[in-house]
């Protein structure tokens, strides 16, 4: 049973986590005008201070342990029985941690060339509501979280994207938007129905999933309205035409947060909330799930490798790689969850990285288009290097951390879906082909006049990417740590499953 | 000394990691130097841990290190371990003292690249990945290192990668192996749900005590051996191997002849228990896929004009060799004939490379001949690993061919013909190589042939560094037979040492019609390697018989070509058909709704672009008030 950790630090830090962000993006925002110098130095005092309350988190989180930490509640709207009630489990403790050290990379390693305040202010504000989406244990606060992030990724997109920046993050609002508009209506029918169960009315996920007892109808349909709404997130196939549109358009930033965090929200949703509150109709949803994923896993990679941007192309991988998140997610073992989780955060360092890899590559040359581009390895090849590592992540060579996610998920998802893992893992040939293709065609070959000038990698770049390659590698080679802090916690998801399906 | 046996491969890391750090600034030839000595000194420790084993008696030659705990979620508990065993001891000894011996001879052959230190990062990356996945404790670590290496090919096949050739060839070889790798995975995938376990031993030891179902060991062993094709280069996976030898001349010597390509091999006999558990058409599918594929690149490679096309045909005819012996229950056999075939197929590889380099980088044997004049080390070297190869007693390559086709014999004389034709052939395409290169009319200093800009050049033999190891090989090559000799009990060393890993799982031949004439065998042997070598004299020394190269078989029976074609033609138009699909219609219909909304909207009211930015300013309003509300609230609690 997953139960409030009691221990309260007497330091407030996941409340930190979600405020600091906050004041951040006010501060930078009053200062712009007046003091230019100071708005940057703000934004970045505040993001590093994030990053540094995020690891002190992982420092002291208790491994082992399966409950929440850090709990902080408190009462906020009472006759709702809405609370401010923050807790980190397992589960969500690295996806805090990325959101935490991300930001402060994207913020330090890429200038956002025009108005730096409101980008700076858009950012931390987006960085506030991430933060609070993986902390909120409360449905009210979770969808205000949820929601208020649509808004800086939208100014974000269309402030400072490309070409079609308008049409593309007007696309990823409404799509999302719709979503989000089936979980509104799902979420108060859940906190009606399950009064009837409780006998007060709330808001409080740990309450109402330990306490409530849908009718088999009555969960299905709630757990389908939330369903929607994180698949649109995921995206799950069919769902994930917004998403090329919005990483293309999006500024380098933007795709990085967008595919590092954003993503995660629906994975995330999908396991906090669809399956630990509805685990009967989660069962019953599973082989259209399973489905719909390996549907990406395939369609995902087989798009990506005939993309002529290569922008779209990672964008593409991205469907393709959520499609082996979602697959471990549902298939509800330890392994395949554990994995799940971990590919979680893997994709974001791997994908994340690929997304400032081919921003680097545009602000030098210009164009994303892999045709105009080759034998950038012969003029860059640190450069090249360090797109490999990267790329032999995300491609799953077993020693690099993409290899021990996918592995779990795979390997735990073969019991439980047994024709569908062996599909899937044809998906791992196919991300061989995209990605190797890809580089063979941009960095192989003889430069021609355009790409024999391509500068190699700079020392700020540099030391951007050496955080990227380290966790790669580390987190590859020695994944205990992590492995040992997921585990408890999805061992204690998967018996309330088990308890309430038997 | 066993308890070191993680130096073996973590030697080679080091170099490797020196190369990556100091490479440049060490530069040509100190990295390859340093890159020698981790790998000499990792054939050093393997030699010690040799000798402590085999002070140890038999049933005690097993020894687990673990180094850490690697995977760990549930039930499935996998550590990075590695394990000494006599099989694992035997890979380990050939790799690293063949990589020793290639090292050294790349300090010569790599000599004035632009890019020396990083090849031997490479190389000693290679060497690491090579170790892990022959000392793996479980299938998991020898995974690692099976795409390790994998890695490491495509670095190195696609080294010269300005060259689009190569470039290509690496992508093929990575994303071909990776084909194969489906098979490894799921044969995981299985072996873990059925015996919650990745461990040898443990799987192992289920298939010996029958705890595993037939039906489920039949499935792990053949999805192994669809990875076995891919690495080891089998049909209808080996493409990528001709293709690979657009890499430098010693990386085809290491990587593509004497070591990845066998792991494979080694993987089927680590898991001989589960083949053994299998249904019995099982191994027959293994040994009929590699007679196929021994008979089949033997043809291919009677009409190549490449010099080290004629020596990848070639080892992708032995590796059928090999995996014929396997699926016949002849595991020591394989072994045998895999250690043999590194010693002399690296030095052929190594000589070929050294023809290359005095031939100022020309591969067409056609404008070669009378070498050994010029040549005469790598000449002398060249024809011993030929007379190996060939199967000319009393050179090591006869004793291990002798070896596999006792045993198939015994198993299924069909595959014993398909086998002896092979070895003719092999005969024949190796005496024509040697003939055309070193033999005959020099064709080098011809200046009618279309030499183009090249003009007139002057080979030379090669420098001592690269002539070392091809005098070591070639005395490995001469007396490598005798590790195992069919003289009995007192002669079969290697069988008595695999004994612990394979016994049980061998095909007990002793009371068959070709053990009680194998010495008839081996006569039948000896008469058809002469045959092929005789009739390769009549045709291409002589001239007394016409030449017949037909372009079938030049083109490798165009089966490389229609699978190319198959894959640029209709895989190519479905993959942008559902790129298509994507985009005109899956995409096309969430905007068709998307237009519907808003034109409703714009009829009922506003604008559409204003009325979603009035939205979104709303919410992050709401937001905000929410936020700071809470706040105060906070603040007064």
């Amino acid at each position: 049973m997953i139960s409030a950790n009691t221990e309260v630090l007497n330091f407030p830090i996941l409340t930190m986590l979600v405020i600091l962000p906050v004041i951040g993006s006010i501060v930078v925002a009053l200062l712009g005008k007046s003091r230019p110098e100071w708005m940057k130095l703000s934004a970045l005092i505040s993001s590093v201070t994030t990053a540094a309350l995020s690891l002190w988190l992982l420092g002291v989180f208790k491994s082992g342990e399966a409950g929440f930490q850090f709990v902080s509640q408190h009462e906020w709207i009472r006759q709702w029985g809405i609370s401010w009630h923050l807790g980190v489990d397992g589960i969500s403790l690295f996806l805090v941690v990325l959101t935490g050290i991300l930001f402060p990379l994207v913020i330090v390693g890429i200038d956002p060339h025009h108005d730096e305040t409101s980008y700076f202010a858009w950012m931390l504000l987006l960085q506030a509501g991430v933060m609070g989406s993986f902390l909120s244990l409360d449905l009210f606060l979770f969808f205000v979280m949820f929601e208020i992030v649509l808004v800086p990724m939208y100014f974000l997109i269309a402030g400072w994207g490309y070409d079609q920046r308008i049409y593309a993050a007007l696309k990823f609002f409404l799509y999302t938007m719709a979503g989000s508009a089936f979980m509104l209506v799902g979420i108060i029918a859940t906190v009606v129905l399950a009064h009837r169960d409780l006998g007060v009315v709330t808001f409080d996920l740990v309450k109402i999933a330990e306490g409530a007892n849908f009718s088999t109808t009555a969960g299905r349909w709630l757990f389908l309205s939330f369903a929607i709404a994180f698949a649109v997130k995921v995206p799950l196939f069919p769902f994930h035409t917004w998403l090329p549109d919005a990483h293309t358009q999006a500024p380098t930033g933007g795709s990085v947060i967008l595919a590092g965090v954003l993503l995660k929200m629906g994975t995330y949703g999908f396991l906090r909330f669809g399956v630990y509150l509805f685990p009967q109709a989660a069962m019953w949803a599973r082989p259209a799930i399973f489905t719909l994923a390996v549907i990406g896993i395939i369609y995902g990679a087989i798009a990506a490798t005939m993309q002529r941007d290569l922008k779209r192309l990672v964008a593409y991988s991205s469907v393709a790689h959520l499609g082996f998140i979602v697959l471990g997610t549902f298939a509800l073992s330890s392994q395949a969850v554990t994995g799940a989780v971990m590919q979680m955060v893997n994709h974001g360092v791997s994908t994340g990285a690929l997304f400032l890899l081919v921003g680097m590559i545009y602000e030098r040359r210009h164009t994303r288009e892999i045709a105009e581009l080759r034998g950038i390895q012969h003029v860059a090849p640190i450069f090249a290097g360090v797109f490999t590592v990267v790329m032999l992540s995300s491609v799953g060579l077993p020693g690099l951390n993409g290899f021990v996610g996918e592995f779990l998920i795979l390997i735990g998802s073969f019991g439980p879906a047994r024709w569908w893992t062996v599909v899937a893992t044809v998906g791992v040939v196919l991300a061989a082909l995209y990605l190797l293709w890809a580089y063979q065609r941009v960095f192989h070959g003889e430069p021609d006049e355009a790409n024999s000038s391509f500068k190699e990698i700079t020392i700020r770049e540099g030391l951007l990417m050496s955080v990227f390659v380290a966790i790669i590698v580390v987190s590859g080679i020695y994944p205990k740590p992590i492995l040992d802090r997921i585990e408890p916690s999805v061992a204690a998801l998967i018996s309330h499953v088990e308890g309430q399906t038997k | 000394m066993l308890d070191l046996i993680w130096l073996i491969p973590v030697l080679p890391l080091a170099g490797a990691m020196i190369n990556l750090v100091f490479g440049r600034k060490l530069g040509d030839p100190r990295a390859g130097w340093v890159a020698t000595t981790a790998t000499a000194t990792s054939f050093l420790v393997t030699v010690l841990a040799y000798f402590e084993m085999l002070g140890l008696p038999a049933e005690e030659r097993s020894h687990i290190v673990n180094l850490f705990s690697w995977i760990r979620v549930g039930a499935l508990q996998v550590d990075l371990a590695v394990l000494a065993d006599p099989l694992s001891i035997v890979m380990a000894l050939f790799v690293t003292g063949i990589s020793t011996l290639i090292h050294l001879y790349a300090i010569g052959y790599m000599h004035g690249d632009a890019k020396f230190s990083k090849f031997f990062l490479y190389l000693n990356l290679f060497v690491f990945s090579m170790l892990m996945l022959v000392l793996g404790e479980n299938l998991l670590v020898t995974f690692l290192g099976w795409e390790g290496v994998g890695a490491c090919s495509y670095f190195l096949i696609s080294f010269w990668h300005t060259r689009n050739s190569a470039a290509v060839a690496g992508k093929k070889a990575f994303v071909t192996n990776r084909i194969g790798d489906f098979g490894v995975m799921t044969a995981m995938f299985l072996a873990f749900h059925s015996l919650g376990t990745l461990s040898y031993g443990a799987i192992n030891e289920s298939a010996r005590s029958g705890a595993l179902a037939q039906v489920t060991a039949t499935a792990i062993g053949l999805l192994l051996f669809v990875g076995a094709c891919g690495k080891s280069a089998q049909l209808p996976l080996y493409l990528w191997l001709p293709d690979a030898m657009e890499g430098p001349t010693p990386v085809s010597a290491l990587i593509h002849a004497a070591t990845m390509v066998t792991s494979g091999v080694f993987l089927m006999t680590r898991m001989s228990p589960i083949l053994h558990a299998s249904y019995e058409w099982a191994p027959t599918v293994i040994a009929v896929v590699g007679a196929a594929t021994a008979l089949y690149a033997a043809t291919v490679a009677v009409a190549q004009n490449d010099i080290k096309k004629v020596l990848a045909y070639s080892t992708v005819s032995q590796l059928g060799y090999m995996f014929l012996a396997v699926g016949s229950g002849a595991y020591v056999a394989a072994i045998f004939h895999m250690v043999t075939h590194a010693f002399f197929k690296a030095l052929l590889f190594l000589g070929s490379g050294s023809v290359i380099h005095g031939m100022h980088h020309e591969q067409d044997m056609r404008r070669m001949g009378a070498l050994r004049k010029v040549m005469p080390v790598t000449a002398f070297t060249f024809i011993i690993g030929w007379l190996a190869i060939a199967g000319v007693p009393p050179f090591a390559g006869f004793w291990s061919k002798d070896e596999i086709l006792l045993y198939v014999y015994a198993n299924n004389r069909g595959l014993y013909v398909v086998g002896l034709i092979t070895a003719l052939l092999t005969a024949f395409y190796m005496t024509r190589q040697v003939i055309m290169v070193f033999y005959g009319k020099a064709n080098w200093n011809d200046h009618s042939a279309e030499h183009g800009a090249h003009g007139d050049i002057t080979p030379h033999e090669s420098p001592k560094v690269m002539l070392a190891p091809l005098v070591v090989l070639s005395l490995l090559s001469i007396v490598g037979g005798a590790m195992q000799l069919p003289f009995g009990e007192n002669f079969n060393f290697l069988e008595r040492w695999l004994a612990p890993v394979v016994e049980e799982s061998e095909a007990h031949i002793y009371e068959t019609w070709a053990y009680q004439n194998k010495y008839l065998l081996l006569v039948v042997a000896i008469v058809i390697a002469i045959v092929g070598i005789a009739a390769s004299v009549a045709v291409y020394s002589k001239s007394w018989l016409k030449v017949v190269e037909p372009k079938v078989l030049e083109q490798a029976w165009y089966y490389d070509a229609a699978a190319s074609r198959l894959i640029a033609g209709p895989g190519a138009a479905g993959f942008n058909l559902l790129a298509w699909i994507d985009t005109n219609i899956v995409d096309g219909i969430v905007n068709g709704v998307g237009s519907v909304i808003r034109r409703v909207a714009s009829s009922l009211r506003r604008a559409q672009n204003g009325f979603v930015r009035a939205y979104a300013l709303l919410i992050s309003l709401g937001a905000v008030v929410v936020l700071a509300w809470f706040l105060l609230r906070g603040a007064l609690l």
